[in-house]
């Protein structure tokens, strides 16, 4: 592609794209889904883009992008020596410049060599534009494995006690050589307005990151996944929209943070108002 | 305003106590996650009550407690010997009271001509 060229490599003619790993130390906040979105996004913008499943032994970014039956081989195929890096990259059924590189299903995290995994994303970056590294949860080798290829980092949270508590311990662990930025999911507006559920700005006076953006929790998020048809490839409606504001910001576009608005109909609003006046 | 009113009557919100929650977690978290730093407090913290008194630093015990709302810091640290009162050490304590002093709003000329060769004094002796 004929993205700029980050400043240290503008004098050599070897490309270097940007490796992102995403992660969140606790599991289920969605870092899955919110790798295959911001990837196909990405792709959707005309960058070249790699996915990369670093959750070794838990595949899953194949099936959120509906790729499972084109997967034959996997990471440790690769770093084994058993397949080449162009066998294993499997082509995107939507977007053109999109590729993933599969978990292996069958193995085991620690069977992974870091040094060869940091080998295997460097090559990565001199042929895309992005390398997103999809994260395993928790904080062991597996987390190591994600992050060591990469020099900047996503974390998403979800706006709970444990999520919240997770990143913060996840951004302490990566330092500050991985520039993390924040995406905030399955936020419930709703739910905020109400004071049951903790807001944008609770959970980021605690982080304190630069906010990319905020994904609702919104219903089709599951049907396109159940589809294996990321949400990100529609151009409208307010979900995929903020997907796409949030590739723009990653992209270096300043665009402002998407944040989901509470949409009240009529009778909710009555309600509102009824039950503003029991409690 | 809805949503004041019923904050008048409904009392906390689960948000609310969810980010109570959160605050107090971390706070213990960092602690834990932090021992030099705890180390050194103590060190800070022994290295100031020496002053006045003194203390027995092998079984100085600094411990943190959560209870429901509040992260408290206990410290128990045994005293062998409380000293005859003695002037505390000479540069500090002038100009801590000059700065009360100051701090009293401007003193009556008399008591600062006073003060200053009270602490020329103790200087020669020593």
């Amino acid at each position: 592609m004929h993205q700029p060229i980050p400043h240290e490599e503008a004098a050599s003619a070897v490309k270097l794209g940007r490796a992102i790993v995403v992660t969140s130390g606790k599991g289920g906040v969605g870092k899955t889904t919110t790798t295959a979105n911001l990837g196909t996004a990405l792709a959707q913008r005309g960058a070249s883009v790699a996915l990369v499943d670093a959750d070794v032994g838990l595949r899953n970014l194949d099936i959120v992008l509906g790729l499972e039956s084109r997967v034959k081989f996997h990471v440790l195929d690769v770093l084994e020596g058993k397949a080449s890096l162009d066998d294993a990259l499997v082509r995107d059924k939507h977007s053109e410049t999109l590729v993933l590189l599969a978990a292996a299903q069958s193995r085991e995290k620690d069977e992974v060599d870091t040094e060869q995994m940091r080998a295997l994303i460097q090559s990565l970056r001199e042929r895309y534009d992005y390398v997103l590294i999809d994260c395993p949860a928790g904080i062991e080798l597996g987390f190591r494995n994600a992050v060591v290829g990469a020099d900047e980092a996503i974390v998403v949270c979800t706006p709970e006690v444990s999520a919240v508590r997770d990143v913060d311990r996840v951004v302490g662990l990566l330092g500050n050589r991985f520039k993390p930025q924040l995406i905030i999911n399955r936020l419930r507006p709703q739910l905020v307005k109400k004071g049951k559920m903790l807001s944008v700005e609770d959970v980021n006076a605690i982080l304190r990151l630069p906010l990319l953006g905020v994904i609702a929790d919104e219903p089709e998020i599951i049907i396109t996944t159940n589809k294996g048809e990321p949400l990100a490839l529609r151009r409208e409606g307010e979900t995929a929209s903020a997907y796409h504001a949030i590739a723009a910001r990653v992209a270096g576009e300043d665009v402002p943070a998407p944040a989901p608005e509470v949409k009240e109909s009529f009778m909710e609003k009555l309600g509102t108002i009824f039950g503003g006046r029991r409690a | 305003m809805i949503e004041w009113v019923k904050k008048m009557f409904g009392g906390p919100t689960s948000s609310s106590t969810a980010k109570e929650r959160l605050r107090l977690v971390l706070m213990t978290d960092h602690l834990a996650l932090a021992p030099d730093i705890i180390e050194n407090m103590k060190r800070d913290l022994v290295d100031v009550i020496s002053r006045y008194v003194e203390v027995d630093r092998e079984h100085v015990e600094v411990n943190f407690e959560r209870e429901d709302r509040a992260l408290a810091m206990l410290a128990n640290i045994p005293i062998v010997n409380v000293n005859r009162p003695s002037p505390p050490p000479e540069p500090a304590e002038p100009q801590v009271a000059h700065a009360v002093m100051a701090a009293s709003g401007p003193p009556p000329q008399r008591r600062r001509r006073r003060k200053k060769p009270a602490q020329q004094n103790p200087a020669p002796a020593t």
